[in-house]
């Protein structure tokens, strides 16, 4: 059984300062990491053999407007044989961010890195084929970002004095 | 329990009857309406239950479901309709032969119901027209059946060559079809 301490000793032995923000909420470990490294994290964890982190669960777009920096990405790594997970986050202030795309260590980030570009606009450097994935092509602007209006707005029959807005 | 089929107006003598031909048209055609179900959520659940044998659609002549938009006469969409999906409701749509209606059950077909949301379309009216609107979230089967037998009045009523009216060739170009 890899403990979480172990985790972060052996990432902190490789990569030192470059792993921040360590937290367990709910025992579950999570940690940030400098975008330039995100990559090289991932892929020690990956093929680390006492690691071992070799399943990509999910991975998504984040947006924290509040946040120095606010635009981000999350992943989770899932070690099988052990039943062990870890979450790993990495934030910049950049608004176009280019993220490594994670599709060399797993195909399964595919999809999860076109669903953080349909909704995000995050672009992926070395991704094969990024494109919208759930909204339509045509649609313009980034859904997920905070300062994207959520209604509608070709609706004629709602006015502000009925719906107070 | 089967539906009273109302008698035409005409001249009626004994083992006779005649009455102009649009309306004995009508008249069958009313009762043979083949609907296509474009089910999206709920309300086709709502659907099913109308189709089956509590409600019975097969009352109104319209148990022959066609699953091809070739063979259908009336478009029933129920339930929420994408932006995405947009598109392919409209080839559908066009893909049905002459005569054609549609109805729309429910309030997110009818208006985009409480999807105000930058996904999904404000009602399919804003890609094809829309000849009845049948209110609920979702509506209970007797609400469908409602709208079912409004289109039926619709069809009995209706000229038998609507599509050469200038007023039909007029919506058709208002959604930019021919």
């Amino acid at each position: 059984m890899i403990s979480n301490e172990n985790i972060i000793a052996a990432l902190s032995a490789k990569f030192g300062e470059a792993i921040r923000a360590v937290e367990t909420p709910y025992n579950f470990l999570t940690f940030t990491v400098d975008p330039e490294e995100i990559a090289n994290v991932l892929q020690f964890l990956k093929e680390d053999p006492a690691l071992n982190f070799h399943f990509l669960t999910t991975a998504c777009g984040m947006h924290f407007p509040d946040h120095a920096e606010p635009f981000g990405m999350m992943y989770q790594l899932h070690n099988m044989p052990e039943n062990t997970r870890v979450r790993v986050k990495c934030f910049t202030a950049d608004p176009s961010p280019i993220f490594p795309s994670m599709t060399r260590f797993w195909p399964a980030a595919n999809w999860m890195e076109r669903e953080a570009y349909d909704f995000f606009g995050y672009r992926f450097d070395g991704h094969p084929d990024l494109r919208r994935i759930l909204n339509m092509d045509s649609l313009v602007g980034w859904p997920l970002r905070k300062e994207f209006p959520l209604e509608d707005p070709f609706r004629r029959d709602k006015d502000d004095k009925m719906f107070g807005r | 329990m089967s539906q009273q089929i109302e008698k035409l107006d005409g001249y009626e003598g004994p083992g006779f009857m005649a009455t102009s031909l649009d309306k004995a048209v009508g008249l069958a055609r009313k009762n043979s309406i083949w609907p296509l179900p474009f089910a999206t959520s709920c309300c086709g659940i709502e659907f099913m239950a109308t189709m089956a044998s509590t409600y019975d659609l097969a009352r109104f002549g319209s148990e022959r479901l066609s699953f091809s938009p070739r063979q259908a006469d009336l478009l029933m969409v129920m339930g929420t309709i994408a932006k995405k999906m947009g598109p392919v409701l409209r080839q559908v749509y066009e893909q049905m032969a002459e005569p054609r209606w549609v109805i729309a059950v429910g309030a997110c077909a009818s208006t985009g119901g409480i999807f105000d949301t930058y996904s999904v379309l404000q009602g399919i009216d804003r890609v094809i027209p829309v000849d009845v609107y049948v209110p609920g979230c979702p509506p209970r089967p007797e609400q469908i059946l409602d709208g079912v037998m409004k289109i039926q009045e619709i069809v009995a009523n209706e000229s038998l060559r609507r599509r050469d009216s200038a007023e039909y060739k007029e919506l058709l170009a208002s959604y930019g079809m021919q």
